[in-house]
């Protein structure tokens, strides 16, 4: 059990299907497996807690539609790990972290603070941001995606990223 | 607030302020337990409504992010993260 109760059995059930829904789509979880557990641990209290599976490892607000940004997998996610290797929790990282070739960093927070986001939920900026993103297209499948950047490793074929070239 | 003590050689006023969820925040705390240094530290998410608002003020007064962990020391320098290398480098 858990410190709130959570049963062995239901952490190592959600880490199982955590892990086949990130092979499935090109993820990898960090190669601890110790910390992969804590870190989905952690998940389930979220979830018992407040109703949604918020990130460990930041402060949900207990109110969904203010942290839609931060259920896990967050909107953050591939950003961090195009950048970082990483995720902000580092349960999701990079071919090179997993291999332990490279040193899995200290991942600064990339959500905007809390101010911040008050102010964006009152504003349309938050919106007009999201719709200039750039389209990234598969060479290899075809798959479109809106986005910073194209994934690591294409969901749906398994390319690597230098497969995708800009679409529009 | 509500806050633990954790006995152990003395390098100042260190306050940690952590989640009860975060890797990086348990790895923070264990740090400190290596270096054997005394610390004060607080869950911010199992602190009442009311204390949980007074303790994410003060992260945010040393850490704009108001992210965890947050270390602080002496109540002026302020380590973001676990910067295993910079914590150690602190309180050694």
């Amino acid at each position: 059990m858990t410190g709130e109760g959570i049963p062995d059995e239901m952490v190592d059930a959600r880490v199982e299907k955590i892990r086949k829904d990130a092979e499935d789509g090109g993820y990898i979880l960090n190669p601890d497996p110790a910390f992969v557990r804590a870190l989905v641990a952690g998940i389930c209290i979220n979830e018992q807690r407040y109703g949604y599976a918020a990130c460990p490892c930041r402060l949900a607000s207990g109110n969904r539609g203010e942290d839609l940004d931060i259920i896990c997998p967050c909107d953050y996610r591939d950003s961090d790990l195009n950048d970082y290797g990483a995720c902000y929790c580092a349960l999701y990282v990079s071919a090179g972290v997993a291999a332990g070739t490279i040193q899995a960093p200290c991942v600064p927070e990339r959500r905007p603070a809390r101010q911040e986001r008050k102010k964006m939920s009152e504003g349309s900026a938050h919106v007009s941001r999201k719709e200039s993103m750039p389209v990234w297209r598969c060479r290899v499948c075809g798959y479109l995606c809106a986005r910073e950047n194209p994934p690591l490793v294409c969901p749906i074929c398994k390319a690597s990223q230098d497969r995708f070239v800009r679409f529009m | 607030m509500q806050m633990e003590h954790v006995k152990g050689r003395r390098r100042g006023e260190i306050i940690l302020y952590a989640l009860s969820t975060c890797g990086w925040c348990a790895k923070t705390k264990n740090l400190l337990g290596e270096l054997g240094v005394e610390y004060s530290y607080t869950y911010v998410d199992r602190l009442s409504p009311a204390e949980m608002e007074d303790a994410i003020r003060e992260v945010e007064k040393y850490n704009p992010s108001g992210s965890f962990p947050t270390l602080v020391i002496d109540g002026s320098r302020v380590i973001v993260g676990f910067r295993e290398a910079e914590i150690r480098e602190a309180l050694k």
